[in-house]
């Protein structure tokens, strides 16, 4: 059925380990360790896979390459469950985390073992406007206006799309305090004014930057920003609404494939490596909010300060959000019924 | 029929054990897997999830769609083999290698071409929008992905049999008093007609269970522009293994179904005519 994404493994970090010549303590073979992510990480564990390989080899003296997968985070859950050899996943949400916590892949209570929710940086789901702003985009109010196109990716089938359904369903609960008939009421308005559910973050970029469709994107910050300085120069602007959600895309430890193919030193250094000074430095630069104060302070002009509330404080975690909101006939279904608000 | 007839194969036992052997590897067992998954649901929640009113919102357009792409490449497939194999002009060569290439192309490269062209502000979308007709993010757009993939099968069974009817057939049919329309229709369709209605079935298969294209021209909207390959992808999103192949079966065995019924008919036919 479906042909694409053949696994777009990537050598990175494996030049740097080369350069840095032979180990010199022949005690120590090569390793490699593959890194299953989501898409749009490429760039930032490119960078991250080159300065781990130098910090481990200067520490022990080994050589390390790390193999990057990417793809949808749910569809590189299911790559783990069936049997895709992943040593460290770092994906979208939790519940992929979970998925593999329930089928034994990740011990219980994975996401308690690293500081932060296991989430080494975090963004903010944000608004993407054309530049100028010209239908005066301010808050998440002006998303359920008549006549405003609003571009976000099905939260069916796309983990990040998730976030941004739960920052609006957030706000509005916020705003009518806690009442959730008019938060349903806002979301539905909100997504009748979507024209195009692409399946995934990328496309919704695509459908909103190439091909000019729509007002507004709601998007990651760290895809924004990308967004601004990169792929369109001055054609788009960010909005910041008043109160937003803090997307933790966790990482960890796949204990089963570790404990079998004898990598956990490794692989845990490497997801340590994402909380040290350098590794924060590294998630900064490439856009995405570091948990470290030293490297917050940093990027400070390059993250405004924004009221953020997190999926546990609103939601009371992934499973439930999930369970109530996207399960088949959840609160996103619903909305989508013919004949219902 | 005698089978022990002397072959270049080394005799029928091992190439039929080889057959069977490949066919269950690379066709059986994995839809028999298939069926094993859906069947952890029970025959209940199979049905809820099969019968579920969205998914057959999504059956309705993948199914019809998918008829629809493959009448229109029947039509137009049958005339492109026939300039292509009757008459002789440059470039012709090239436009024959042109029809191979959705079979080269992954489809999502044809589905993101597409939709650049026939999105609102594409090149051919923005001439369309003012005349009120919508194509990409409509159900229109799916049919056009859907013909786009599927017009190879069509040229490609048609274009030999065109190339293998002898002209001196029409001509005949000419002397003796027939009518252009008349030769088209007692002498040229019915020579055609096996190739056709085998292209037809390949193209209209081809399109059932097309997933890479249609994402992103269709806009995936609910009970609108879903097809049910972005369904299962949506339940194997949530973990729901018994869920998507259970959508799966459904679409196998009507497929299977349909394409039994299509092969039925080419033996009828050809038993008419032998007969």
């Amino acid at each position: 059925m479906r042909r694409l994404v053949p696994l777009a493994l990537m050598v990175a970090g494996g030049l740097a380990a080369r350069t840095a010549g032979r180990g010199h303590r022949p005690g120590l073979a090569p390793v490699t360790l593959l890194n299953v992510s989501y898409d749009p990480t490429r760039a930032l564990y490119q960078d991250v896979n080159a300065a781990f390989a130098a910090y481990w080899k200067g520490r022990t003296g080994q050589d390390v390459t790390i193999l990057q997968s990417h793809g949808g985070s749910g569809k590189q859950a299911r790559s783990v469950i069936d049997g895709l050899r992943a040593d460290v996943v770092t994906l979208a949400l939790a519940y992929d985390v979970d998925a593999l916590e329930d089928r034994g892949f990740v011990a219980r209570g994975w996401q308690g073992r690293l500081p932060g929710n296991s989430a080494p940086y975090t963004s903010a789901v944000v608004l993407l406007v054309r530049k100028g702003n010209p239908k005066r985009i301010r808050d998440w109010d002006d998303l359920v206006r008549p006549g405003v196109a609003v571009i976000t990716p099905n939260p069916k089938t796309s983990g990040g799309a998730r976030w941004n359904y739960l920052a609006a369903w957030g706000y509005a609960l916020g705003r009518w305090n806690g009442d959730e008939t008019r938060a349903r009421e806002f979301v539905a308005r909100l997504y009748r004014n979507v024209p195009v559910l692409d399946s995934g973050a990328r496309g919704a970029m695509t459908t909103f930057a190439e091909r000019g469709i729509g007002d507004a994107l709601v998007a990651w910050e760290s895809e924004a920003l990308l967004a601004v300085k990169q792929l369109g120069r001055g054609k788009f602007e960010i909005v910041y609404p008043s109160r937003s959600i803090l997307a933790e895309p966790p990482v960890a430890v796949v204990d089963k494939v570790v404990d079998h193919r004898g990598t956990r030193a490794v692989a845990q250094a490497y997801v340590d490596f994402l909380y040290s000074e350098q590794g924060q430095d590294i998630a900064g630069r490439n856009f995405y909010r570091p948990r470290s104060p030293a490297a917050a302070a940093r990027y400070a002009a390059q993250f405004p300060g924004l009221e953020l509330f997190t999926i546990d404080e609103m939601f009371g975690g992934w499973r439930k959000a999930q369970a109530v909101h996207f399960a088949d006939g959840g609160v996103f279904d619903q909305i989508y019924q013919p004949g219902r608000a | 029929m005698r089978v022990a007839r002397r072959s270049v194969l080394p005799g029928f036992g091992p190439a039929l054990g080889f057959t069977l052997t490949y066919l269950g590897l690379i066709v059986l067992i994995p839809v028999a897997t298939l069926f094993v998954r859906s069947s952890d649901l029970g025959w209940h929640a199979f049905w809820h999830t099969v019968t579920a009113p969205r998914v057959v919102a999504s059956y309705r357009l993948s199914f019809g769609a998918a008829l629809a792409a493959a009448l229109i490449n029947s039509v137009f497939g049958v005339l492109a083999a026939w300039v292509l194999t009757r008459y002789r002009f440059p470039g012709r060569r090239l436009m024959d290698a042109l029809v191979d290439l959705p079979f080269a192309l992954p489809t999502a490269v044809a589905g993101i071409a597409l939709t650049t062209l026939y999105a609102p502000g594409g090149w051919v979308g923005s001439r369309l929008a003012p005349l009120g007709i919508e194509v990409a993010y409509a159900p229109v757009g799916v049919v056009l992905a859907l013909t786009f993939i599927g017009l190879p099968f069509v040229v490609r069974t048609v274009q030999p049999v065109l190339q293998d009817l002898e002209l001196e057939l029409e001509e005949a049919a000419a002397s003796l008093g027939a009518s252009r329309w008349q030769t088209v229709r007692r002498v040229l369709l019915p020579a055609l007609a096996p190739a056709l209605l085998t292209g037809f079935a390949l193209s209209f298969a081809r399109a059932i269970g097309e997933y890479g294209s249609v994402v992103f021209i269709s806009g995936n909207m609910p009970f609108r522009t879903e097809v049910a390959p972005l369904l299962i992808m949506t339940k194997l999103e949530q973990f729901d293994y018994a869920g998507g192949a259970a959508i799966a079966v459904v679409m196998l065995v009507s497929s299977f179904a349909l394409l039994l019924a299509i092969n039925l008919l080419q033996w009828a036919g050809r038993r008419r005519a032998a007969g």
